[in-house]
């Protein structure tokens, strides 16, 4: 049995028929083809599917599609104001040198910006590292990650984002 | 340097743009047309025979296409695994070698085995299909626990391995080391477990195949660091399909670490079903599977004793080390606890006299094999902690004990007691720069501060060297090992002036889009924009042996400095028939060709122009087009060496060890792209600290259930378990290839777990702990604290 969903991704309306069972993340890389948003693991830890829902980061893997009914979903791929400039987040993860393999680094960012939002613009780095608990990464050793989000902080806050 | 871009400088990465807005492409995104998707049957217990597979109702769920068994395959004349090391044992004989068939026919021999594959129009009804499958199993005894392997009575895991003994084999003269010991004046002993790891790249391993009908041509997509070898085994040992006949290309993957080298079932059923089936088949591993079919790292057991004099000279080393292979050998398993392991035991130091037996078990867990470092963390592990052992022992600072064993700059090259002769190094400086940016000094005031704090204090070296870029043939093939270990590379220029550079070896978050584009924009003065480097695909690459030892830049890089010999030769001819000049007249010089004392110039993409469009062109004497390709083939292993020191706090009422600051200072040589390097040292240190402090893969002894199958189980390091590192570098260039490179990629993890290690033993060493295993949790550190306590007591 399907069902209707609809909901708006990276300022689009989209819709699609989905089974119950389906994830957000399988609704958005399988029925929509955005590949952006990773899957590294099937038991929520990894959060290389971080995606925002309303403004919040949420684990795609965690919420089913039809959860996200009306939803704004925002994903790696609506970041970017345009295609030659990036996030203030994208920019200061490639200035840091804040990715090697590239597969966690969608939910790096995603959980990133929800991160540096939720502290008002303002982190340390030990509130970095400690926000970071739901987010893997098995090659920068998280140096750089760290260097990337606080660096990216105050550049978000002058550019308004 | 000659820019802002060449050799030595920080350029912000190429590949980074696509990864950062999610326009990577890893396999599990390839759209592929009427795909059907592939679900693996599993085996649930460690050893059993199976009676009857029966698929009956399975093949009736809704959306199923196609169910493949272990007999399918024997009807097919499908071959099994290899093995591409051939170790010979201490009598010459050559290992033993059980088969390993691709799905297993009647004994299932780990958890995770393959038994059955589910094809369907979907992966959500391929797995509901698998649940319909009915597998009739006798339960067998298993083997699990390594110690006990070889114990009279142990379950045997396969016919051809009597006794569990892949081979027994030896480096070294037994009764030299022996008589050295019976001369020592003190002697260092410990029995320690080097525990077995999940490697756990971010992307889970995938594969995706495609049979055109028409041509016969397979495509295999697969999350690969190594297509071309891949391909090779596939072609020449399992599938038989012509390697012409195949193209395996490994896109954009999401770090391997040793773990996506090998040739696996799930992909080699993924490529042999796509011409059954008739459509594309996908197929990507769910975490769980990762867990239990990975290839595992490490898993030695080992005694070890070191024999010094009065002086604390080395005298001699012995070590005895049982290794585990897992239930069949993986691609390379046989040579990771021999060749890549016992050959490093010398480390840093003079000793003149190793001897090292090491015996490979068979046991019912997954297959082992390399995991970054690949036997060199190993050998590092027993070499660093029974040097800080033997320091302690004897009173002396571990620093200046391993000083006064250090091979001498002036000794270089050094041949060892174990095969290796080391091209180059200085080791002096390197401890004093780290032991400086530790404030190694200031440790005591430290100590006695946290003790004020009721926490415990506690400092560790480790100077580690390393054998990589692999590797010199004739070396390898004189060692056992299956394939050349060169690597290719291609410059071919398109006529406007822009260029591909094609190399066999194969990024998988190491950076070489950018790395190698510098080598060639420092060489040739192309700006990086109009640089293209190009890998992964056996269809558009030369041939390649991939990414793994630290490899890349020593041996990779330097085919690519070779081809740009090549164009540089070429286009200096081109350039003296332009300029009318005499071709030995003409120099190179960024990016144009002069004649020395004129003013006559031409510009590299002039040349390149004029090769295309040979309309003024000697023709008579060399072929038009720009196009170069070199082949390179090390003379000897790189030698990286350095120190790490860790400091930790640990609290004793709840064991918990914290990581208060750790350095690690570098001899790679010289270094390309310092921001890439650096990220290399920051990766290896954690994934090192995490073998220490975190990581433990551990199977149910009697049942052989892995226990620690999930993120749940098996802890990852996290952001929020360290500090920011202190790094330091100094350079002995590489004498023997042509950048003066050494490697990166494996050193932070090879050198970090004996640094953590031996500085928790010296904070626990005050409060009577002798020894605690990895990995060193709070539970553990919290035990052997309890267990120090009491025995102090009695």
């Amino acid at each position: 049995m399907t069902i209707s969903v609809a909901m708006t991704v990276n300022g689009k309306s989209v819709s699609g028929k989905v089974e119950a069972r389906t994830l957000l993340v399988q609704f958005l890389r399988e029925h929509l083809g955005m590949t952006g948003t990773h899957v590294g693991c099937d038991t929520s830890q990894c959060g290389a599917c971080v995606v925002h829902v309303d403004g919040q980061s949420v684990k795609s893997c965690t919420m089913l599609a039809v959860q996200a009914e009306g939803a704004k979903v925002t994903t790696i791929e609506g970041l970017a104001p345009s295609a030659d400039k990036l996030h203030p987040m994208q920019e200061a993860f490639r200035d840091n040198h804040a990715l090697q393999c590239g597969f966690c680094t969608p939910g790096m960012v995603m959980s990133a910006i929800d991160m540096v939002k939720r502290h008002n613009y303002v982190l340390d780095e030990a509130t970095v590292r400690r926000e970071l608990e739901g987010n893997l990464c098995r090659c920068t050793g998280y140096h750089n990650i760290v260097k990337a989000i606080l660096a990216a902080a105050p550049a978000m806050k002058s550019a308004g984002v | 340097m000659t820019s802002a871009t060449g050799i030595g400088a920080r350029v912000l990465r190429t590949e980074d743009k696509r990864f950062l807005t999610g326009t990577g492409r890893y396999v599990d995104d390839l759209p592929l047309a009427r795909a059907t998707y592939a679900y693996f049957l599993r085996s649930p217990h460690a050893h059993a025979k199976i009676k009857s597979i029966d698929i009956s109702a399975a093949e009736k769920s809704p959306g199923v296409v196609n169910i493949f068994t272990g007999k399918d395959l024997v009807d097919a004349k499908v071959g099994g695994l290899i093995c591409g090391w051939v170790v010979k044992d201490k009598h010459g004989e050559p290992h033993k070698a059980p088969p390993h068939p691709v799905m297993a026919v009647d004994t299932v021999r780990y958890v995770g085995d393959t038994v059955a594959m589910i094809v369907a129009n979907s992966h959500d009804e391929a797995r509901d299909a698998a649940e319909a499958i009915k597998v009739d199993y006798e339960v067998l005894p298993a083997n699990i626990d390594l110690a006990k392997a070889f114990d009279k009575g142990a379950p045997q895991v396969h016919p051809e391995a009597p006794g569990n003994l892949i081979y027994d084999w030896e480096i070294g003269v037994k009764a030299d080391v022996e008589a050295a010991f019976a001369k020592a004046a003190h002697v260092t002993k410990m029995d320690i477990v080097n525990n077995r790891l999940i490697p756990n790249a971010m992307e889970p391993r995938a594969a995706a195949a495609e049979y055109d009908k028409g041509t016969g041509n397979y495509t295999l997509w697969s999350t690969s660091q190594n297509p071309h070898v891949l391909r090779l085994i596939l072609s020449a040992f399992v599938l038989g399909i012509p390697e012409h006949k195949l193209r395996v290309i490994a896109p954009d993957v999401g770090g391997g670490f040793g773990s996506k080298i090998f040739c696996y079932a799930d992909e080699t059923m993924v490529c042999w079903a796509a011409s059954r089936v008739g459509r594309p088949i996908k197929w990507t591993a769910e975490r769980s599977e990762s867990f239990q079919t990975d290839c595992h790292g490490r898993d030695h057991v080992t005694h070890a004793e070191l024999a010094l004099d009065k002086e604390g000279k080395f005298l001699a080393l012995k070590v005895e080390t049982i290794a585990n292979m897992g239930a069949y050998l993986s691609t390379f398993s046989t040579a990771v606890p021999t060749y890549l392991y016992a050959t490093l035991l010398a480390g840093q130091y003079t000793t003149p006299l190793i001897y090292a037996n090491v015996k490979a078990a068979v046991t019912n867990t997954a297959p082992v094999d390399a995991y970054r470092g690949a036997g060199r963390p190993e050998a590092t592990f027993v070499v660093e902690t029974i040097v800080s052992k033997a320091a302690a022992e004897l009173k002396m600072d571990p620093a200046e004990l391993r000083r006064k064993n250090f091979i001498p700059s002036t000794a270089f090259p050094y041949q060892t007691p174990v095969a290796l002769q080391y091209d180059s190094g200085n080791y002096p400086p390197i401890i004093d720069e780290a032991m400086k940016i530790a404030d190694y000094p200031g440790f005591e005031a430290r100590r006695a501060e946290a003790k004020a704090r009721g926490k415990l204090r506690g400092i560790g070296f480790s100077s580690y060297i390393e054998a990589c870029g692999l590797a010199p043939s004739q070396v390898i093939g004189q060692l056992g090992g299956g394939v050349g270990q060169w690597e290719s590379a291609q410059i071919k220029f398109n006529p406007t002036g822009n260029v591909q550079v094609i190399t066999g070896s194969h990024s998988h978050g190491q950076g070489h889009e950018t790395t190698f584009a510098q080598l060639v924009h420092d060489r040739l003065g192309v700006p990086m924009d109009q640089i293209e480097v190009v890998h992964g695909d056996t269809s558009t690459t030369t041939f390649g042996m991939g990414t793994y030892g630290s490899r890349s830049l020593a041996v990779g890089g330097s085919a690519i400095m070779k081809a740009t010999d090549k164009i540089i030769a070429k286009g200096k001819k081109i350039a003296a028939h332009l300029m009318e000049a005499d071709v030995a007249d003409v120099v190179f010089e960024d990016g144009t060709f002069k004649v020395a004392g004129t003013d006559k110039a031409v510009p590299l993409a002039q040349a390149v122009f004029a090769a295309y469009v040979p309309h003024n062109y000697p023709l008579a004497e060399i072929e038009p087009g720009m196009d170069e390709n070199a082949f390179y083939d090390p003379a000897n292993f790189v030698y990286p060496s350095g120190t790490q020191i860790c400091e930790v706090e640990i609290d004793p009422e709840t064991g918990i060890v914290e990581v208060i600051a750790h350095t690690a200072v570098d001899d790679f040589g010289n270094i390309i792209n310092p921001m890439i390097v650096e990220g290399q040292v920051h990766g290896g240190i954690v994934q090192g600290v995490g073998q220490a402090l975190f990581e433990g893969a551990v199977y149910d002894k009697e049942t052989g259930q892995l226990l620690s199958g999930s993120f749940m189980d098996y802890t990852m390091p996290r952001a929020d378990n360290f500090p920011s590192f202190k790094l330091g570098y100094k350079v002995t260039p590489c004498p023997h290839n042509p950048l003066g490179v050494k490697g990166c990629g494996e050193a932070g993890a090879i050198a970090a777990p004996a640094a953590v290690m031996n500085a928790v033993h010296n904070a626990l060493a005050p409060i009577g702990v002798k020894h605690v295993e990895m990995p060193a949790t709070p539970l553990n550190v919290w035990q052997s604290i309890q267990g120090a306590q009491h025995a102090a007591a009695e």
